[in-house]
């Protein structure tokens, strides 16, 4: 079963770039080397492995990254056991990145290469962001180009290609002494097998026994989306940080979206961070998406890709870092342990559960619940 | 018309200029808040990461996750 890729083009900036951008005066990301352990749990599917990340600086002036990244997936979501079967498969992402800084202005090249079974992407990356008056402001660019090559299990003749652009610009402004704020705007651009080669629609049917049948879906063959967000974070007069994000989101296949998240970060004593967040997200449907279509080939475009469906889903998260003391390894500095646990729940307005049975269109509405465990060491040098 | 986009021209370049001689009204010693681990986004980037990876796979938007996204879409 294939793991849809849909932006890989935004992960290999994220890990290239500073993780402080905008913060504070030019300067590159601490050495550093973080071993992650992550986990999903929920609608079926679990999905957990590693994240190797170090990055290292020479004179100042430059610096490298490299990501290691594995996806183990056991999935039984409802798409699957709707009309297949249940499957194991692995993705693994090596990633890498390296930067040049000159004077207020850094310069970042990424690629990155994802493997599965049944898809491949390749994606190159290219940023730059600039430091103005005083400091106060960042701005950045950037650039990423994706291609991926779908394939279908038990056909080999199947392979279809995916090309992929993302334009994305970003400003954080230092507001006051406490107050910093950020936009951003990311315009992705898809064309060629955009859809799931294995999932399927679902249309009446008087002949079935269950009253409908399923046909493959069909997708249109490009989409560009826009995104828009806006982020600020303040500085609490007792050592305490509070945020706020709010996203917009539209594309061309008629999904809209909002996305509003708080958080709070607390420090006890020297050596713990406490975080609280707390996330809301909500879409609309894709022009195409129906949970029961009115007959076969009803339409040129169909989707029943619950992800595409109207629905909202909340989350919230804790997480905890503790500092270690030192521990007589020579050339570390320092080094954390952390764990941060999200929980998520997810409510479809137009997505039925079929395993449940009865009338066609008249099946209980589809949800579920999630789990996100992340916990890594880090460690500075 | 062209007279007036060389006076906006002329107004953007003049606003430019002005720019570049901003004095900076947070001065560098009233920024040690930003430099508090606490004040940082996204303080651990592999984790950060990860968690856009979850959205993005399960969620129909993408993008502008404030200032990294990424990920897969596990079906």
């Amino acid at each position: 079963m294939r793991t849809i890729l849909r932006l890989l083009p935004l992960l290999v900036p994220a890990l290239a770039l500073a993780p402080d951008q905008g913060a504070r005066a030019a300067v590159l990301p601490d050495d550093r080397a973080d071993a992650l352990y992550h986990r999903y749990d929920g609608g079926g599917v679990t999905i957990d492995g590693p994240s190797l990340l170090v990055r290292k600086k020479f004179a100042e002036k430059y610096s490298v990254s490299a990501n290691y990244y594995v996806d183990m997936v056991s999935s039984a979501s409802i798409d699957v056991i709707s009309t297949a079967s249940p499957y194991r498969e692995q993705r693994t992402q090596t990633s890498v990145g390296a930067d040049v800084l000159n004077g207020r202005t850094q310069y970042t090249v990424s690629f990155a290469n994802s493997d599965e079974n049944d898809y491949t992407a390749r994606t190159a990356g290219f940023d730059v962001s600039q430091d103005l008056f005083g400091d106060l402001t960042r701005l950045s660019f950037g650039y990423s180009r994706g291609w991926d090559e779908v394939r279908k299990r038990g056909d080999d003749a199947f392979s279809e290609p995916v090309d992929r652009s993302t334009w994305r610009f970003g400003m954080t402004q230092i507001l006051t002494p406490k107050l910093m704020m950020g936009v951003s705007y990311e315009l992705v651009s898809d064309e060629g097998f955009l859809n799931n080669p294995y999932r399927s629609v679902r249309y009446l049917d008087s002949d079935s026994a269950s009253g409908f049948a399923f046909q493959p879906e069909v997708y249109p063959g490009t989409r560009t989306s826009n995104a828009f967000s806006i982020d600020a974070r303040y500085f609490l007069p007792y050592r305490a940080a509070v945020s706020g994000h709010y996203r917009w989101f539209n594309d061309t296949w008629g999904v809209d979206a909002d996305t509003v998240k708080v958080g709070y970060t607390h420090p006890v004593g020297k050596q713990w961070i406490l975080e609280l967040s707390y996330r809301w997200y909500g879409q609309s449907a894709a022009d195409f998406y129906s949970d029961l279509f009115p007959r076969r080939d009803a339409q040129n475009f169909m989707g029943r890709d619950k992800e595409l469906s109207t629905f909202s889903s909340q989350m919230v998260g804790l997480g905890a870092t503790y500092e270690l003391p030192p521990f007589g390894v020579p050339f570390l500095k320092r080094s954390t342990v952390s764990l941060f646990y999200d929980r998520f729940r997810f409510a479809y307005d137009d997505f039925r559960d079929v395993t449940a049975g009865g009338t066609p269109g008249e099946e209980p509405l589809y949800g579920f619940d999630a789990e996100v465990l992340r916990l890594f060491f880090s460690g500075w040098f | 018309m062209a007279t007036k986009r060389v006076l906006a021209a002329t107004a953007l370049l003049a606003a430019l200029t002005g720019c570049a001689g901003v004095e900076p009204w947070v001065k560098p010693y009233e920024r040690q808040n930003f430099a508090d681990p606490i004040m940082a986004a996204d303080r651990d980037p592999v984790a950060v990461a990860y968690l856009n990876h979850v959205f993005e796979a399960r969620e129909g938007a993408r993008g502008a996750l404030g200032g990294h996204g990424g990920g897969c879409g596990c079906n």
